[in-house]
C-alpha cells in the first residue's frame, strides 16, 4: 500500500503521484506551484488558512492542497476562477487584520503575505482603512519580540514550538474574531518558558515574531572612537549569511565576510572556531576525568556525572534547567564558545593588546537568538565586565552590510584577526549537528591513544546526518599508559537536535537506562546552521546545502583537530596553563540554574 | 403506515437491546440502513452507514452520544434527555453491540449541567440490562463543539476545533480510535427501530427522509415547544400547531440554516427540502430582517472556532457589512457584489461546516428580503 502509485490529472496534465501524498506535494513534484502559508515543510499540516485551495473534480467545495490525499483518478484544477477569488478574498481578509508598515518592516520583500498579496494584486483596503497599531511589541525576552499586530494566525509558530522543541510557549486563545495567538495567560515572553531559539521567527511567514535587534547598539559603539569594537564569527552564519545577498544555500562566505565586517567598522574579526578549539579542549579533559572518575573512583573532579551533555546550545542549556532541572549535573560544565571567547577577550587579549577592558566592545554573530539571552546571563561577567556585550543574528549582520552598501558577494577575501583567529575543522564542524561530537572523538581518540580517529579522512560518518536521535560506539584499544583505565572501553554516545529529540534521549538518563557516556544536544534542527538567527526561509534542503558548505570546509583545512590549534596552545602556555585547570575554571567553566517549569 | 411510531412511546427497557442480540451485529447495522434513518443532528448522514464504517475499520471501537444541542433554537434533545433517558441508553447499547464498541460517552452540552444527574440515575438504572459502560463528558460551552471533529478534539482535552476530514471520526476518531458520533435524536430513534420493523419505520416520512422528527419550534408563535412529526410535513403544518401568526419569516435549521418567507411555508421539511435539523425559528412582520441578519451574524463571529481565515475574519466583515446596511441609505453595488464574493469563498473555502453555512442565513435573508434589506425601508415586502 505504501508505494502505491496513484495517476492524477493537475490542469489537464498527468501526473503520477505516491498514493496518499498531498495535492500539495503532488503538484509541487510536477512542477507545480500552489501558494501556502500555513504550511511549513518542517511542520505538520494544520489547513487553516485556505490560501492553497484547489478544485477537485466532482466536489462541490474547494479542497485545501496541503492536507488532502491524492487518490487515483482525481482531477485538480489549481487556479480556476473560484480559487483565483477564493485566494483573492482570503489574502484581503488577512490584510484587513495585518498591521502593515511594510515600509520599514524588516520582513520586506521576505515576507509571505506581502509576496502573496502581490502575485494576486490584491487591493490592501478592500475591507475597509488600514489597520492601526493596537497592541505594544513585547519587547521583554533578551532574543524575541513580539508584534501580534502582524500575526495572522497561521499557527506556525505554535506547531514550531510544540513539534519541533516540545515546549508550547505559545497557543491559541479565545474564540471567533477575538482568537489570538498567544503565551500562557498572556505572560511576556520573559516570563514564560521559552528557551529563545527563535525557531519561531525562521518560521513565521510575517514579522510577528522577530529577534531582537542589537544593531544600533553596535552602530554606536563603531561610532564611538574610544570603542575597540571586536567582532567574533560562528561558522553557521558564514554557511548561511550569503543567502541574503541572494547566493545560493551552502555558499560559504568566511573570507568575504572578513572583508565586509571591517569595511562595515569593526575594528578586529575573529574566529569562534578558536575557542570551539578551547572548548573541545576542556570539554574533552572533563569528559576524560569525569570517565576516570566514575571507572577509577580516582581523581580530583567534583561532578563525575555521567553521561556528560554538551553545554554549548543556549536553548538547550534553559531547556534543561527548566524540564530536566534535576539531571543539570549531567550538562558539562564549559561555557560555550561565544562565552569563552567573551572572557578571554576582556582578560588575556585586553592584557596582551593592552586595551582597557571597559573599553572593548566584544560582539558576536551568531545563527542564533537564544545566544542574546546567554550572554546577558547574570554569571556571564567572569572577566569583570559583560563578557559578550552583543550577539548578533545572521539577519542583523546582513542588514548592517546593506546599510553600509556593502556587496558581500563582490567583496575581496580576507583572513581573521590574530591571536585568537585560528581554528580548527573540528571548531568549524560545530555548525553541524553532530559536529561537537566529531570534534571531540577527533581529539580525544587521539590523546588516548596516540593515533588518529580510525576513520576514512577523519569523518566520522556515523554522527552526522539529519536524524534526529544518532548514536555511535568506538572501542580504546592499545590506549597511551596514562588511560590504561580506559583499556577495552566502548565509549557510547548520541546526538540529538530538536529538543523534541532531546527530550526522548533525556527521558532514559532521568530514568537511568541511558547507555552513553557523552551526549551532544542541539535545540535547532540540523544544529546551529539550522539556528533560529538563521536567514528565512530555512527548511531541511537549506539546511542539508548549508551542511554540505561546512563540511566542505572542514575537508580544505589544513588544520582540523583542537589540539593541533597553535594559538590555542599558545594560551594554555601563556595563560590557562592546562585544561580545566584552576584559570579556566574561573574564565571557561560556568554553573546552572535550577528553574522549573 | 403500519405503526404510528413516536419517539416519546412508552418502551419496556430492555427489550429492544435483548431483540437485537439476537441477530448479528451485521443484521442489525442492516436493519437500521434499510430503515433510512439518517442523522437527526443537521447533516443527515445515514446512520447505519456510519455504524457499518465503524465497524470495518480496525481499533478498539468508541460511541458517542452528541447531546452538544448547540443548534440555535434547538431544544428537542433536551425533551429526549429529559424524558427518554432510558431509550437513549438502549439506544447507545444497540449502537455500541453493532459497531463492537466497549465504551461510549455521552458529550453533553455545559449548559444542559442540570440534567447530568438526572442522566446518570438513567445510565445507572440501565446498567441491569447491559454491560455496556456509559460515560457523560460535560461540554465546555462553544457552540463549534457540536461538529463531531471539534467534540472529539474537546473530549481529548483540546481546543474544540474541527479537524481536517479525511481521516473521518469512523476511521480515526477520538484518540485515533473509529469512532461514531451520533445525535441524541439519531439514537433515540434505535430501540423503536428495532422494536418495530425497518419497514414500519421508513414508512414513514419520504422516500429520502424517514421517521418521524422533533421540531423545535419557538419565536412569535403562540405555542413554542418541541413538536413531533412525519419528515416531509410542511412548514405550514408545523407552524399550525405552534399557532403563529403573522409569519413574515422562519428561519429553518438554526443559525446555519436557511431563512425562508411566506412564499414557502408550503416547502417540506425534509433533507431534500428545507433543513429538518429540528429548530424553527418564526418572526412575525414586526421584525426587521436586517436585524436577524445582524444578530446571526454576530453569533458565527463569537461562536467561530477562529482557526481558518475565511471563517474567523470572514464573519468579522460580513456583520461589519450587515452593520453598514443597518446606518447607510445608500450602499455601492460595489460593496453589495463584493460580499456576495467574500460569501461564496466562505461557503466553499471554510474548514467545516460552521464557516460554510455561516453565509447561508444572510444569503436566504438578503435573497428572499432584498428589497426591505436593501433599501432600509420599514415595510415588510418580500419578494
Amino acid at each position: 500500500m505504501k508505494n502505491k502509485k496513484a495517476t492524477i490529472a493537475i490542469n489537464g496534465k498527468s501526473v503520477t503521484a505516491t498514493a496518499g501524498c498531498t495535492i500539495l506535494d503532488a503538484a509541487k513534484a510536477a512542477g507545480i506551484s500552489i501558494p501556502t502559508l500555513c504550511h511549513h515543510p518542517d511542520l505538520c499540516d494544520a489547513g487553516v488558512c485556505r490560501i492553497c485551495v484547489v478544485e477537485v473534480d466532482g466536489v462541490k467545495n474547494l479542497q485545501p492542497s496541503c492536507v488532502t490525499p491524492v487518490q487515483d483518478g482525481m482531477e485538480i484544477k489549481t487556479h480556476t476562477r473560484r480559487v483565483r477569488k477564493a485566494r483573492k478574498n482570503i489574502l484581503e481578509l488577512l490584510l484587513s487584520e495585518h498591521y502593515g508598515d511594510c515600509n520599514s518592516c524588516n520582513r520586506s520583500q521576505n515576507c509571505e503575505l506581502q509576496t502573496l498579496a502581490q502575485d494576486y494584486g490584491v487591493d490592501e483596503y478592500a475591507f475597509g482603512p488600514k489597520k492601526e497599531r493596537e497592541q505594544e511589541l513585547d519587547k521583554s525576552s533578551y532574543s524575541i519580540v513580539r508584534d501580534k499586530d502582524k500575526c495572522i494566525q497561521c499557527g506556525r509558530c505554535i506547531r514550531t514550538c510544540q513539534d519541533i522543541q516540545g515546549i508550547g510557549v505559545f497557543q491559541n486563545t479565545f474564540k471567533g474574531e477575538k482568537v489570538t495567538v498567544d503565551t500562557f495567560f498572556s505572560d511576556p515572553m520573559m516570563e514564560t518558558l521559552c528557551i529563545n531559539c527563535g525557531q519561531c521567527i525562521n518560521r513565521c511567514p510575517t514579522a510577528a515574531l522577530q529577534e531582537k535587534s542589537d544593531i544600533e547598539n553596535i552602530w554606536d559603539a563603531i561610532d564611538d572612537p574610544n570603542k575597540h569594537v571586536v567582532i567574533q564569527t560562528a561558522p553557521a552564519p558564514r554557511a548561511a549569511i550569503g543567502e541574503c545577498f541572494g547566493a545560493e544555500p551552502g555558499t560559504s562566505m568566511t573570507k568575504k565576510l572578513n572583508t565586509a565586517i571591517r569595511q562595515v567598522g569593526f575594528d578586529k574579526v575573529f574566529d569562534t572556531n578558536f575557542t570551539a578549539d578551547l572548548t573541545i579542549m576542556e570539554e574533552g579533559t572533563e569528559l576524560l576525568l569525569r570517565l576516570k572518575k566514575a571507572l577509577t573512583g580516582k581523581g580530583d573532579i567534583k561532578n563525575a556525572t555521567l553521561p556528560m551533555i554538551t553545554s554549548c546550545s543556549p536553548g538547550w542549556v534553559k531547556y534543561c534547567e527548566h524540564y530536566f532541572e534535576s539531571e543539570i549535573d549531567h550538562l558539562s560544565t564549559c561555557k560555550s564558545p561565544q562565552q569563552m571567547f567573551g572572557a578571554i577577550m576582556k582578560t588575556y587579549y585586553a592584557e596582551k593588546t593592552k586595551i582597557d577592558p571597559k573599553n572593548i566592545v566584544s560582539v558576536s554573530l551568531m545563527p542564533c537568538t537564544a545566544k542574546k539571552y546567554e550572554c546577558n546571563r547574570p554569571e556571564m561577567n567572569d572577566s569583570g565586565y559583560q563578557d559578550v556585550d552583543y550577539s548578533i543574528t545572521t539577519r542583523e549582520l546582513a542588514q548592517m552590510i546593506k546599510q553600509a552598501g556593502i556587496s558581500l558577494l563582490e567583496t575581496e577575501d580576507s583572513d581573521f584577526d590574530h591571536p585568537l583567529g585560528l581554528g580548527s575543522g573540528a571548531g568549524l564542524i560545530f555548525g553541524a549537528t553532530g559536529g561537537v561530537m566529531e570534534a571531540a572523538i577527533r581529539t580525544a581518540y587521539e590523546l588516548v591513544t596516540g593515533r588518529e580517529v580510525p576513520f576514512k579522512n577523519l569523518e566520522i560518518i556515523p554522527v552526522r546526518g539529519m536524524d534526529g536521535i544518532k548514536e555511535a560506539e568506538l572501542t580504546f584499544e592499545n590506549v597511551l599508559p596514562e588511560w590504561d583505565f580506559l583499556e577495552g572501553v566502548t565509549a557510547k554516545v548520541a546526538i540529538a537536535h530538536g529538543l523534541a529529540n532531546a527530550k526522548k534521549v533525556l527521558e532514559k538518563v532521568e530514568a537511568g537506562t541511558a547507555p552513553w557516556h557523552f551526549i551532544e544536544v542541539m535545540a535547532c534542527p540540523g544544529g546551529c546552521l539550522g539556528g533560529g538567527g538563521q536567514p528565512v526561509p530555512t527548511n531541511n534542503e537549506i539546511r542539508t546545502q548549508r551542511a554540505k558548505a561546512i563540511y566542505q570546509e572542514d575537508r580544505d583545512l589544513q588544520l582540523r583537530k583542537s589540539h593541533e590549534n597553535k594559538e590555542v596552545q599558545m594560551v594554555y602556555e601563556e595563560y590557562f596553563h592546562s585544561p580545566c585547570g584552576h584559570k579556566s575554571h574561573e574564565l571557561l567553566h560556568t554553573h546552572y540554574k535550577k528553574r522549573g517549569k | 403506515m403500519s405503526k404510528n411510531i413516536s419517539l416519546f412511546n412508552t418502551i419496556n427497557t430492555g427489550e429492544a437491546l435483548k431483540s437485537a442480540v439476537k441477530n448479528t451485529p451485521e443484521e442489525v447495522i442492516q436493519e437500521i440502513i434499510d430503515s433510512g434513518l439518517r442523522g437527526r443532528g443537521g447533516a443527515g448522514f445515514p446512520a447505519g452507514l456510519k455504524w457499518k464504517f465503524t465497524r470495518q475499520a480496525s481499533g478498539e471501537k468508541v460511541l458517542i452520544c452528541n447531546a452538544d444541542e448547540g443548534e440555535v433554537g434547538t431544544f428537542k434533545d433536551r425533551e429526549l434527555l429529559l424524558n427518554c433517558p432510558l431509550t437513549l441508553c438502549e439506544g447507545l447499547a444497540i449502537a455500541a453491540y453493532a459497531i463492537d464498541a466497549k465504551k461510549a460517552f455521552i458529550y453533553l452540552r455545559a449548559e444542559y449541567t442540570y440534567l447530568k444527574d438526572k442522566l446518570q440515575q438513567a445510565i445507572d438504572q440501565f446498567k441491569a440490562h447491559s454491560t455496556i459502560e456509559i460515560h457523560i463528558h460535560m461540554g465546555a460551552g462553544a457552540y463549534v463543539c457540536g461538529d463531531e471533529t471539534a467534540l472529539i478534539e474537546s473530549m481529548e482535552g483540546l481546543r474544540g476545533e474541527p479537524r481536517f476530514k479525511p481521516p473521518f471520526p469512523v476511521e480515526k476518531g477520538f484518540f485515533g480510535q473509529p469512532t461514531s458520533v451520533n445525535n441524541v435524536e439519531t439514537l433515540c430513534c434505535i430501540p423503536h427501530i428495532v422494536l418495530n420493523g425497518a419497514k414500519a419505520f421508513a414508512s414513514i416520512g419520504t422516500e429520502q427522509s424517514t421517521g418521524p422528527k422533533l421540531f423545535s419550534v419557538s419565536g412569535d408563535v403562540d405555542k413554542p415547544g418541541v413538536y413531533e412529526a412525519p419528515m416531509g410535513t410542511t412548514l405550514e403544518e408545523v407552524l399550525k400547531k405552534a399557532e403563529a401568526k403573522d409569519t413574515k419569516a422562519v428561519l429553518c435549521g438554526g443559525a446555519s440554516g436557511l431563512c425562508v418567507g411566506r412564499a414557502d411555508l408550503k416547502r417540506k421539511l425534509a433533507f431534500e427540502d428545507l433543513p429538518p435539523g429540528g429548530a424553527i425559528i418564526v418572526m412575525n412582520s414586526s421584525r426587521s430582517m436586517i436585524d436577524v441578519m445582524a444578530n446571526l451574524m454576530s453569533f458565527f463571529e463569537e461562536e467561530s472556532c477562529g482557526q481558518c481565515v475565511p471563517c474567523r475574519e470572514g464573519t468579522k466583515q460580513l456583520l461589519r457589512f450587515i452593520n453598514k446596511l443597518k446606518t447607510e441609505k445608500v450602499i455601492d453595488q460595489a460593496d453589495i457584489d463584493h460580499c456576495l464574493e467574500l460569501a461564496e469563498t466562505m461557503n466553499i473555502s471554510s474548514k467545516c461546516g460552521l464557516g460554510q453555512s455561516a453565509v447561508n442565513a444572510f444569503l436566504s435573508i438578503l435573497n428572499t428580503f432584498e428589497k426591505e434589506v436593501l433599501n432600509q425601508k420599514e415595510s415588510v415586502n418580500e419578494k
